[in-house]
């Protein structure tokens, strides 16, 4: 680096600058070339059906019948669907509830086993695995094991001499078995990312500041906290976006129930436009998910912007 | 590090060691306490699944009657043969091989060659074609399902590999994560094959490639496993049984035979083996690939 302090700021850009108008258009074209394949594709599934919904979302195709313009009406019925309002409040609450939960499960694990430890990497694979099977296979798992009258965790809490817990017929128990769920299969990523990011902290701050006398608690406070905030701030992200997408686990878990204690967005969006036949009606619930994805994306955005500068 | 050099004397390396006690006691440090909360957890994270090969080995009619212990005592051979014989469960594993290895090859060919080109070939509007990529992240099957099922059936490609691979194929997370690790790679190295006169094609297969074994792992993990355990797509484009997934077969038998829970459990466990062995198989290199790419 010394060895060359003329060309330190951006060599390549330097160079590059001077290049004749024929070579700048041949690199243009080679690069539209290099995405061209992605381009069409997002072209073709990705921004064509997003537009297409806006437009599905006004209209009113119930089932094989013609298909008719009205407007708002969807949006206006809507307003008045006590399960919508019942399925964007689950939403909403759901992430609530689950991101802090695998923000401070995920450092706990991470700070667990960042540190030597005989056996580290069998943890992390253990802690990881059910982030990798399916949401089917690990929602019948675990629908199976809250199943009420023989399932293991029932018998176990009654083999203690306590009350069988109603999992799957009480909305609180749903809430509480869905979101052990989802948290025993979501939380291993927010482990790894955790784990890539304290690895990144240099080990000389540790030990600079042992030798000026700072507790373990300081030393988390001052030293291993800003140096994980880059991840947060992913993980916040990435955690709300997951949350708000929520279907998989939960449509093979309660299917939304019982009644409509765990429906949300997702589920209830396919159920009207798969199940009921009502694809307007559906894609008008996708819309709000939709912006409502739009909207916590942008303020984080401008969170993170603020705190940046 | 002088420590590090003279520590193949026993004396030394006793020195060390207590150097080290002492070092970790006064940080608040005790790996035998950290052990123990690491090892509970881990059995409490892996009890869902041994609870899987557990169920999948016992007698239906035991677990049924809540008669069963931790532990099976009778092994019940016929649960893994009683749902694949009534079903074309090898069809379904068959079904799910070929849509998630062609999506791989497709996905990681379309995700490396986009994420080249924004990382480090300059074009007009790359940043604003970038952020419209980027700003699908965020957007759900849900969203999109209604229109995009439209399409597919438009194209006939219902009950076909198609309607899952080809849809799928482009998505963001791919090219963010491809790009974020390019953008790693010195500018100075194609820069120079550049002067050679090599041509982008080349630099990228010759130069780049072989940089990205870490990159390539986890598109390919990650890939293969979204693939592989995916749902509610395949459930609304897959209608004809024989094309199901081993993911949708599983759902269907579900629906047919819910109270057998023990091939349920049976026929789960195999539909998780193959996407468990594969991330046993690449770890490594998935997470190194993690902690070399922004993603931190």
């Amino acid at each position: 680096m010394a060895a060359h302090p003329a060309t330190h700021p951006g060599p390549a850009r330097a160079r590059r600058g001077r290049l004749p108008g024929r070579a700048r258009v041949r690199e243009a074209l080679t690069g539209y070339a290099f995405i061209l394949p992605n381009l069409a594709l997002f072209a073709a599934f990705m921004f064509l059906p997003l537009a297409w919904t806006f437009v599905l979302s006004t209209q009113e195709t119930s089932g094989f019948g013609p298909v008719e313009n009205v407007g708002l009406e969807n949006y206006r019925a809507m307003f008045e669907d006590p399960v919508f309002w019942r399925s964007l409040i689950n939403t909403v609450g759901y992430a609530a509830i689950s991101v802090p939960l695998s923000l401070a499960g995920g450092l706990g694990l991470a700070l667990l086993i960042n540190k030597k430890l005989p056996g580290r990497g069998i943890f992390r694979s253990i802690y990881f695995i059910p982030t990798v099977i399916s949401a089917v296979a690990a929602g019948l798992v675990c629908q199976w094991m809250f199943e009420e009258n023989v399932g293991i965790v029932n018998k176990m809490i009654t083999g203690l001499g306590l009350e069988a817990v109603a999992w799957q017929s009480s909305t609180v128990g749903a809430i509480v078995s869905v979101t052990i769920t989802t948290q025993w299969v979501g939380i291993g990523l927010f482990m790894v990312i955790y784990l890539a990011s304290l690895q990144g902290i240099p080990r000389e701050y540790y030990e600079a500041a042992a030798v000026d006398g700072a507790n373990a608690w300081q030393q988390f406070r001052h030293i291993t906290l800003p140096g994980l905030r880059g991840a947060t701030f992913f993980l916040v992200i990435y955690g709300i976006i997951g949350s708000f997408q929520v279907f998989d686990l939960i449509f093979v878990l309660t299917g939304g129930g019982p009644g409509d204690a765990t429906e949300v967005l997702g589920t209830y969006a396919y159920d009207r436009a798969f199940e009921t036949r009502e694809r307007g009606y559906g894609a008008a619930i996708g819309v709000v998910l939709y912006v409502l994805l739009m909207v916590v994306t942008i303020i984080q955005w401008q969170a993170n912007k603020r705190r940046e500068d | 590090m002088a420590t590090t050099a003279s520590s193949s004397s026993p004396v030394s390396a006793q020195q060390e060691r207590a150097g080290r006690r002492r070092r970790s006691r006064r940080s608040g440090d005790r790996p035998g306490l950290r052990w123990v909360i690491a090892f509970v957890l881990a059995i409490l994270f892996a009890f869902p699944l041994y609870w899987m090969v557990a169920t999948a080995l016992m007698p239906r009619a035991d677990l049924l009657a809540g008669d069963y212990g931790l532990i099976p005592t009778t092994f019940e051979w016929s649960n893994f043969t009683r749902a694949w014989e009534a079903y074309p469960f090898g069809r379904w594993f068959v079904n799910s091989t070929v849509i998630a290895v062609a999506s791989v090859a497709l996905t990681v060919a379309v995700n490396l060659c986009a994420g080249y080109a924004f990382a480090k070939i300059r074009f007009p509007f790359r940043t604003l074609l970038f952020l419209l990529i980027i700003s699908t992240l965020m957007i759900p099957v849900q969203v999109i399902m209604v229109p995009q099922y439209q399409i597919v059936s438009d194209l006939g490609w219902t009950d076909t590999y198609w309607a899952v691979i080809i849809p799928r194929a482009a998505e963001a997370f791919g090219i963010f994560f491809a790009r974020q690790y390019f953008l790693g790679i010195p500018n100075e190295l194609i820069e120079a094959a550049r002067i050679d006169g090599a041509s982008e094609w080349k630099i990228f297969r010759r130069i780049v490639l072989p940089l990205s074994k870490p990159l390539i792992a986890v598109l390919v993990i990650f890939t293969f496993m979204w693939r592989w355990n995916e749902f509610v797509w395949p459930l609304l484009v897959l209608k004809d049984s024989n094309e199901y997934t081993a993911t949708i077969g599983l759902y269907f038998l579900r629906g047919q035979h819910g109270d057998d829970v023990t091939a349920l459990m049976a026929m789960g466990l195999l539909s998780i083996i193959p996407i468990v062995l594969v991330f046993l198989f690449f770890q490594r290199y998935f997470v190194e690939g993690l902690v070399r790419s922004g993603i931190k």
